[in-house]
């Protein structure tokens, strides 16, 4: 029972961050109509970036703003520079593109920091509190369950409260109306690219203190944790990819700690198969999505 | 073909190119024949002409050959775009490791049987992955088969009795036959080996695409509705194509297993199945030529960014992160740019007429 408990309280930790990024996920694909697949090697970039300012400055912060700040710079400029110009008549050329991407971006990291894991520190204890003897939760879990959920609520406020979601959200939903109607369709493109990549950016600085560190090819893994995550949710549904992260968190937990952590990613495999499967349009989905 | 038919076959959703590939020529699989013994010739020819380290490197080409032909029939003939090649070639590998140690050291004949097991396995996962992708699209189908890719070493730690985890397994494998000569070279011999698999593969593919199967691959990629009214069982071809596919992977792992004399999960990373995608893309996607530029980049660019970094002056650190990455980098940027250049991407390929007038419209407006 006890070992229940932790790793449920563990699951829903590390569902809160693919929560995170699986949302970064739905963003793009909400806007743009493309998962972006280079999004696990753009946010570890960001990530590189962000560590390697708290190395200079002592400052954990630091590194961890200019990791976001890096986050909205790259969204912003792979829209701009790449992604806007990909003809977008057959979905596969969104896919294709990105995985250019991921090769670029994985093999800069290579040379400029090399294929070894470097250590990526986390700003609090990850030893975890005891409550009646039970192992709970730790610092670091309550500060990831609070980034996520500040993240959470900024995205519902932005896209429901402010002028800029209204148009963000009118420029996905009816381009060519939007655009009749003055707003700049292109431009609310960017923003929302590079509010994804920055919710990335975010997950990987959460993840990557749990995992094994700084890799080029660390979040690959949760790439594919969190893309299941979104399509359990529905790729068209941010609620849809909070609960599906948390899920996906939750299943990786108990069978990582039941089974061993080897099999982790053939249980990602098998939930992905099933969900494909059974319910493509995912759990929360208005309308079946698969082949939008 | 009578005037009313060729109205109705132009007025109707199936693209053009596919209506006036319908008249194959019926010399076509003599002449395939005939290509595939003349480039046998060529292939003997150079093996003798090469050194050891370039016949290896031959050998390679000809293992990667059997893998993009195969990749560019299901990716670029019949749309579907598969992440998890690297993992359908750890399978076939895998498969010719186990057969081949369990039938050591009783001749020759081994090899064939182990390749077969390969091939055979490796449909079977094939048909099973195709099942499930032929109810997919787009970037569904693409991030089921990187979870695919993601998880062979997974399934090579848990099950590490059978494939020993991250240190994989040797292969035993016999020296090249004595009616050869005493001194015959093994990396001719491992030339001959994949480049016999290697034009195998083309030759019955180029069959195949040829045949009213490939028309059928081709009608099911540029619309499934027109497809399906024309009588076509779209999921049916679908799978057929990911089995295809898969066998060839199958057997471009096996030959890997033969090359490498040894099989490990490191082999078989996320970035092999994505070098696969690349390079059919960057060598030209639906052909089997393109196939083959694919298959030689493949080779090439890891070989040259090898020299480019023996020719720059760099501590052994930095020359060592430069030959790892460049390939990589390379790779991916002309990816980028070629799918950028070429407007119509995958899709232009297959039909220009079926281009959605509303984009046009868009693209002038914008």
């Amino acid at each position: 029972m006890d070992r229940f408990v932790f790793l449920t309280f563990d699951g829903l930790s590390r569902g809160a961050v693919y929560a995170a990024f699986a949302l970064a996920l739905v963003l793009i694909w909400r806007a743009a109509r493309i998962v972006n697949f280079a999004q696990g090697a753009m946010a570890v970039a960001t990530a590189y970036a962000g560590y390697s300012v708290s190395a200079a400055t002592g400052s954990y912060w630091l590194g961890f703003a200019v990791a976001i700040a890096g986050g909205l710079l790259l969204g912003a400029a792979v829209e701009r520079v790449v992604m806007r110009f990909v003809d977008q008549s057959s979905p596969l050329n969104g896919v294709v593109v990105a995985l250019g991407l991921v090769l670029v971006i994985q093999a800069v990291l290579g040379m400029i920091y090399g294929n070894e894991y470097r250590p990526a520190a986390a700003p609090f204890s990850r030893d975890a509190f005891e409550i009646g003897g039970i192992a709970l939760l730790s610092r670091f879990d309550l500060y990831v369950f609070a980034a996520v959920a500040s993240v959470v609520v900024l995205l519902v406020l932005l896209f429901t409260r402010t002028a800029v979601g209204l148009r963000m959200r009118a420029a996905a939903f009816a381009p060519d109306v939007s655009r009749l109607l003055g707003v700049h369709v292109g431009g609310m493109l960017t923003l929302g690219w590079a509010l994804a990549a920055a919710v990335g950016s975010l997950a990987a600085m959460l993840v990557l203190p749990t995992e094994l560190g700084l890799h080029p090819t660390a979040m690959d893994i949760v790439f594919v944790s969190s893309f299941t995550a979104a399509v359990v949710g529905g790729l068209d549904s941010p609620v849809g990819a909070v609960i599906g992260g948390l899920l996906v968190g939750l299943l990786l937990s108990y069978v990582s700690g039941y089974l061993g952590a080897t099999v982790a990613p053939m249980a990602v495999l098998i939930l992905l198969v099933v969900v494909l499967l059974g319910r493509p349009g995912g759990l929360f989905a208005k309308s079946a999505a698969r082949t939008a | 073909m009578s005037d009313r038919a060729t109205a109705r076959a132009e007025t109707s959703a199936a693209p053009e190119r596919a209506v006036t590939e319908v008249t194959a020529r019926p010399g076509a699989k003599r002449w395939h024949i005939a290509v595939t013994l003349a480039a046998a010739v060529l292939v003997v020819a150079l093996t003798y002409l090469l050194p050891p380290f370039r016949n290896y490197q031959f050998a390679t080409v000809g293992a990667y050959l059997c893998v993009t032909a195969g990749l560019t029939v299901l990716t670029g003939l019949n749309g579907q775009l598969s992440l998890g090649h690297g993992a359908l070639m750890a399978t076939g590998a895998y498969t010719l490791a186990l057969t081949q140690n369990a039938l050591a050291g009783r001749g020759q004949w081994t090899l064939a049987v182990s390749t077969v097991a390969a091939i055979a396995v490796t449909t079977a996962v094939g048909a099973v992955v195709g099942l499930a992708a032929a109810r997919l699209r787009g970037p569904y189908l693409a991030g089921l088969t990187l979870a695919v890719a993601v998880v062979v070493p997974s399934i090579t730690s848990t099950f590490d009795k059978t494939f020993n985890s991250d240190q994989g397994l040797s292969v035993a494998l016999d020296p090249p036959p004595l009616a050869l000569g005493a001194t015959f070279p093994y990396e001719r011999w491992q030339a001959w080996l994949t480049w016999t698999g290697a034009l195998l593969t083309m030759l019955l593919l180029a069959n195949l695409i040829r045949s009213r199967y490939g028309r059928n691959l081709k009608a099911v990629r540029d619309d499934e509705t027109a497809a399906r009214l024309a009588g076509i069982d779209v999921a049916r071809t679908q799978v057929l194509a990911f089995v295809v596919s898969a066998a060839c992977a199958g057997l471009g792992g096996a030959l890997f297993a033969v090359l490498a004399q040894s099989v490990s999960p490191g082999a078989f990373p996320l970035s092999l199945s994505l070098f696969l995608v690349m390079a059919i893309v960057i060598g030209g996607l639906g052909s089997l030529a393109g196939a083959l530029w694919g298959a030689v980049l493949l080779v090439a660019l890891p070989a040259l960014a090898h020299s480019a970094t023996d020719a720059i002056d760099v501590s052994p650190a930095v020359a060592q992160r430069l030959e790892g990455n460049l390939p990589l980098a390379i790779f991916g940027a002309v990816l980028i740019v070629v799918m950028l250049a070429a407007p119509g991407g995958i899709a232009s390929l297959g039909s220009k007429a079926k281009k959605p007038l509303h984009r046009i419209h868009r693209r002038k407006g914008a």
